[in-house]
């Protein structure tokens, strides 16, 4: 038992000498996630805004200019005014616009007598996710210039009464609020991966792993030896790319401090098992990566249900998303962000990833062998 | 304690088969091999690549398990118990198996950790090991500054820290100067003079074997012989001779190879060592027509000699048909300096890889550079391709200037880079295609050159193969073909014969030969001592400098002294690095 404390120890010195020393692994922890939160934070947003819309208003009118102007004053909008309902379809078949709203002749008498929505709306189904929210946009901005009408002309609004629609949880509803914890997961899937697969297969490409194998170390040995200090690492990582996300893109941490340290800890014990088994098949450094982004990064983009609705999939993919570590963590981030400790989330989620770290864990330790075949 | 030598053998392998797949095909690395080590000996498992000496190593380490067979080490049963066999050997991998970014006396902390070293211990055990290595110095430097040999002996400290029974050094001179060579067999002395240790040390270097106390020869995954040296050697006795005539050299060689009765020829320095069936000498009226003035000396073999000999037999029907020369219009010129390097320096960031090298080739020589690993021979050669811009000084190749028109300089060159640059997916043939039509050769032209190829290097039965699955020997012959597609007047080769068994290495030096015959200039680099014999003149470099250059026979006349009348090359060079080491220190002198 002294004895593989000993080697245990001797092992640890090692990766924490060798983590400090090579700054590559600082570079997966920290610089990876870092990048790519910022990268994919600005980049990949679910509002719709500055959206090239026409407006077509063949009879010129008070009233067809005042709601024109309502899409001007709308953040959401970048209206283009067009005389005839053809060149705005124009426009839209050339992609310049994403919608057209076309305002009929008989606008004024609609409008003023209330009822049906006499405007007409033409949207680009190409892209399905912003022709819904361009949709959901001109309503919202019809509703409300038709209240304010109301409200100048001193009579009560128009039935019907206009939805106040209520956000629980994200009240500004800023998909970013939403996105930010998603990615948090989807990059450290990839950077606890990486982190193992990374370390274990520079070892057989430099040669040290064959002649760890034929000292006294025993493979569970190496294998904690690798665990402790990149889960460490890892949770660094984490923490750094948390404070990212509460102090850069200012999305409010509603949870604990404790339950967010305790599920990342499973989480990152799951990415880092990932890592290990794939880091027993892999012997190059340059193979166990591409293994680590098709295996977890774009799994985790795709099938974790932060971009993609889970419940809309086929169900042979369905039943493949509950393999994916990164759904639950998700799950357990939104919740944790935006909402709290909502513990009938997170205990049934936690519960999930305590079986896949087991899992893969139980998989490399099972799979690792104290040989090269 | 040392075991106590029961007359039980150190190591016991019976049977012992290790096979291996390559997509369908099942390759037998090891093929029924029975052998033993003794205890406290020295024993070298010689070979050339892809004979199975890594295999072999890895599968007595417990690393592989055999498909057949039984090995015993040091009494267990390895496929048994492959952790109680680890807890009493030492193994060096071939990379030495340090930890780049951590000291030296980090690294020995970690395996001393890992083989269970009580800290009391240590401290004892690091002074014996450090003054054994002379590390001392370089405690706190990192295991990546140090240079090849360096590395090479905190490898062996790390595995010696738990003094070992049985030690298995997995080619750990190979690649290494002559100077880290010697120390590390003096270290190997020791140990098994002083403590017991029983050593198996795998090389691709025959001439290491006479060092051994005992060899096991191995060609293609099987065991070729097993014994003391002498007995390899005694079967040879009296029937190796050095021939001279009063022709050149290259001529010679070509003529007694096709002799009767000639097992071998070998060029060594301006004399032919020749090898034969019987205790005579080769003779006829044939012979002696041809070669005016020939004279033959006894001179005792050495161990390739016999490995040779065994080669032969294994494979009678392989005589070595001299290849004739395409005569070339180069031949005709007179001699002029195809390749003037001067004053050439390469610099990567602060560390200089080519420092200040001047040398000059004339057409129709071969030129060698002889170094280590790490000497800068590569590097020169990247720049005399025009791979690589020089930092300083000037090269001109064929005529040109390679700062400024390295494309024209280009296609007069065939280069042949080390570990063959070939498709591996691509057969024979596509190979040959390929190289051609990258030199612009098309229609009829490339197809005379194909022709020329296939029969100039006996590539006809195996133009389907894909060049991954051919033996290493023919591997090697392909990628000159492949340099040679355009009919280059300069061949650049880089380490072309590293490895490969003697015979293929024979094979290739006689196309080689031709090639120069007929006029056209070889430039090849190498770290094995002996190719240094084949060149017409020859650079051994160092550090990035140029030690000495000239004539092999010179630079051996040079290290003679009483005490060795009949230096090596290896002896040679070691002369010439202490002079270098030396030289400082004298120009201090007042």
């Amino acid at each position: 038992m002294m004895a593989s404390l000993r080697r245990l120890r001797g092992l640890l010195r090692k990766e924490f000498l060798q983590i400090w020393r090579d700054p590559s692994s600082l570079a997966i922890a920290f610089l990876l996630p870092a990048v790519l939160l910022f990268l994919f934070g600005y980049g990949v947003s679910l509002d719709a805004s500055n959206v090239p819309l026409a407006v077509v208003a063949p009879h010129p009118s008070a009233l067809a200019a005042s709601f024109a102007s309502a899409f001007e004053q709308s953040p959401y909008f970048r209206p283009q005014r067009f005389l005839t309902i053809q060149e705005a379809e124009r426009a839209m078949a050339n992609r310049q616009v994403q919608g057209v709203v076309w305002l009929p002749s008989d606008f004024d008498r609609r409008a003023a007598s209330g009822g049906n929505s006499p405007i007409g709306l033409f949207v680009n189904g190409v892209d399905t996710n912003t022709a819904r929210i361009v949709e959901g946009y001109v309503q919202q901005v019809w509703a409300d210039w038709l209240a304010t009408q109301a409200a100048e002309a001193g009579r009560p609004a128009p039935l019907p009464i206009a939805l106040q629609p209520r956000v629980r949880f994200n009240p500004a509803v800023k998909s970013r609020d939403f996105i930010v914890p998603g990615l948090i997961a989807m990059i450290m899937t990839l950077s606890g991966a990486l982190l193992t697969a990374l370390v274990i297969a520079r070892e057989w490409e430099r040669g040290t792993m064959e002649a760890l194998m034929v000292t006294r170390v025993t493979i569970r040995e190496i294998l904690i030896a690798k665990l402790i200090p990149y889960f460490v690492l890892g949770m660094g990582g984490m923490a750094a790319t948390v404070a990212l996300g509460v102090f850069r893109f200012e999305v409010p941490l509603r949870g604990s401090l404790w339950t967010l340290t305790a599920t990342s800890s499973l989480f990152m014990l799951a990415a880092l098992g990932m890592g290990l088994l794939i880091s027993s098949a892999a012997r190059t450094q340059f193979v166990a990566a591409q293994i680590a982004i098709i295996a977890t990064f774009l799994p985790a983009f795709i099938l974790s249900g932060f971009v993609f609705d889970i419940n809309s999939m086929p169900w042979p993919v369905q039943i493949i998303t509950y393999a994916v570590a990164a759904r639950y963590f998700v799950a357990i981030l939104q919740s944790t962000f935006l909402a709290g400790d909502v513990w009938s989330v997170i205990l049934p989620n936690a519960a999930a990833l305590i079986a896949i770290a087991a899992i893969f864990l139980g998989a490399s330790r099972a799979l690792a062998r104290k040989r090269l075949d | 304690m040392p075991p106590l030598d029961d007359g039980a053998p150190a190591l016991r392998l019976e049977g012992v088969r290790r096979n291996f797949r390559s997509g369908k095909r099942v390759i037998a690395a090891i093929d029924g091999i029975t052998a033993s080590a003794a205890h406290g000996a020295v024993t070298g498992l010689i070979g050339p690549d892809g004979a199975g000496k890594t295999t072999l190593m890895r599968l007595i380490a417990g690393l592989l398990r055999a498909d057949a067979g039984k090995i015993e080490a040091l009494g267990i049963d390895v496929a048994r118990d492959p952790l109680a066999v680890q807890a009493r050997i030492g193994y060096m991998p071939q990379r030495f198996g340090l930890y780049e970014d951590l000291s030296v006396r980090q690294n020995l902390d970690l395996y001393a950790d890992l083989q269970g070293v009580p800290a009391d211990e240590r401290p004892a055990r690091y002074a014996e090991l450090m003054h054994m290595t002379a590390l001392g110095p370089f405690a706190g430097r990192r295991a990546g500054r140090l240079s090849g040999g360096m590395k090479q002996k905190l490898g062996l400290a790390c595995t010696l820290v738990h003094p070992p029974d049985l030690l298995l050094l997995d080619e750990p001179t190979v690649g290494v100067d002559p100077v880290s060579r010697r120390e590390l067999w003096q270290i190997i002395d020791h140990l098994t003079r002083d403590a017991a240790v029983t050593v198996l040390f795998s090389t691709a270097y025959l001439d290491e074997a006479e060092r051994c106390d005992a060899v096991l020869l191995i060609h293609e995954g099987r065991l070729l012989g097993a014994g003391p040296p002498g007995v390899f050697t005694a079967e040879l006795a009296g029937r190796s001779f050095f021939a001279s005539a009063d022709v050149g050299r290259r001529r010679l060689q070509e003529r007694l190879a096709r002799a009767p009765d000639v097992i071998d020829t070998v060029i060594q320095g301006s004399r032919v060592r020749v090898v034969t069936a019987a205790p005579t000498p080769p003779a006829g009226a044939a012979l002696a027509a041809d070669l005016p003035g020939l004279t033959f000396a006894p001179t005792p073999p050495r161990f390739e000699d016999a490995f040779v000999a065994r080669l032969r037999a294994l494979d009678p029907g392989a005589p070595p048909a001299a290849a004739p020369a395409a005569p070339s219009p180069a031949a005709a010129s007179p001699a002029e300096d195809v390749i003037a390097v001067r004053r050439l320096t390469r610099r990567f960031g602060d560390f200089v890889a080519v420092n200040d090298v001047s040398f000059h080739v004339a057409r129709g020589e071969i030129f060698g550079l002889l170094g280590a690993n790490g000497a800068g021979k590569s590097t020169t050669f990247r720049m005399l391709c025009g791979l690589l811009p020089p930092s300083e000084g000037s090269l001109r190749v064929a005529g040109f200037d390679l700062r400024r028109a390295a494309a024209s300089a280009r296609e007069r060159i065939g280069y042949m880079a080390q570990k063959f640059s070939l498709y591996g997916d691509l057969s024979v043939e596509r190979n040959l295609r390929f190289f051609s039509s990258v030199y612009r050769l098309f229609g009829a032209r490339q197809r005379r050159r194909i022709d020329w190829a296939v029969a100039e290097f006996d590539l006809a039965s195996q133009m389907s193969a894909t060049a991954r699955d051919l033996p290493l020997g023919f591997k090697q012959r392909l990628a000159l073909a492949c340099a040679l597609m355009h009919e280059p007047d300069i061949l650049f080769l880089d380490e072309p014969t590293s490895g490969v068994d003697p015979l293929a290495r024979r094979d290739f030096w006689r196309r080689i030969n031709a090639l120069a015959e007929s006029g056209v200039t070889v430039m090849v680099t190498t770290h094995f001592m002996e190719e240094a014999e084949y060149c017409d003149r020859l650079a051994i470099m160092a550090q990035g400098r140029v030690l000495t250059a000239g004539a092999p026979e010179a630079i051996k006349a040079a290290a003679r002294t009483e005490a060795r009348p009949d230096p090596t090359m290896e002896d040679a060079f070691i002369a010439m690095i202490e002079a270098a080491a030396d030289a400082p220190t004298q120009a201090l002198r007042p």
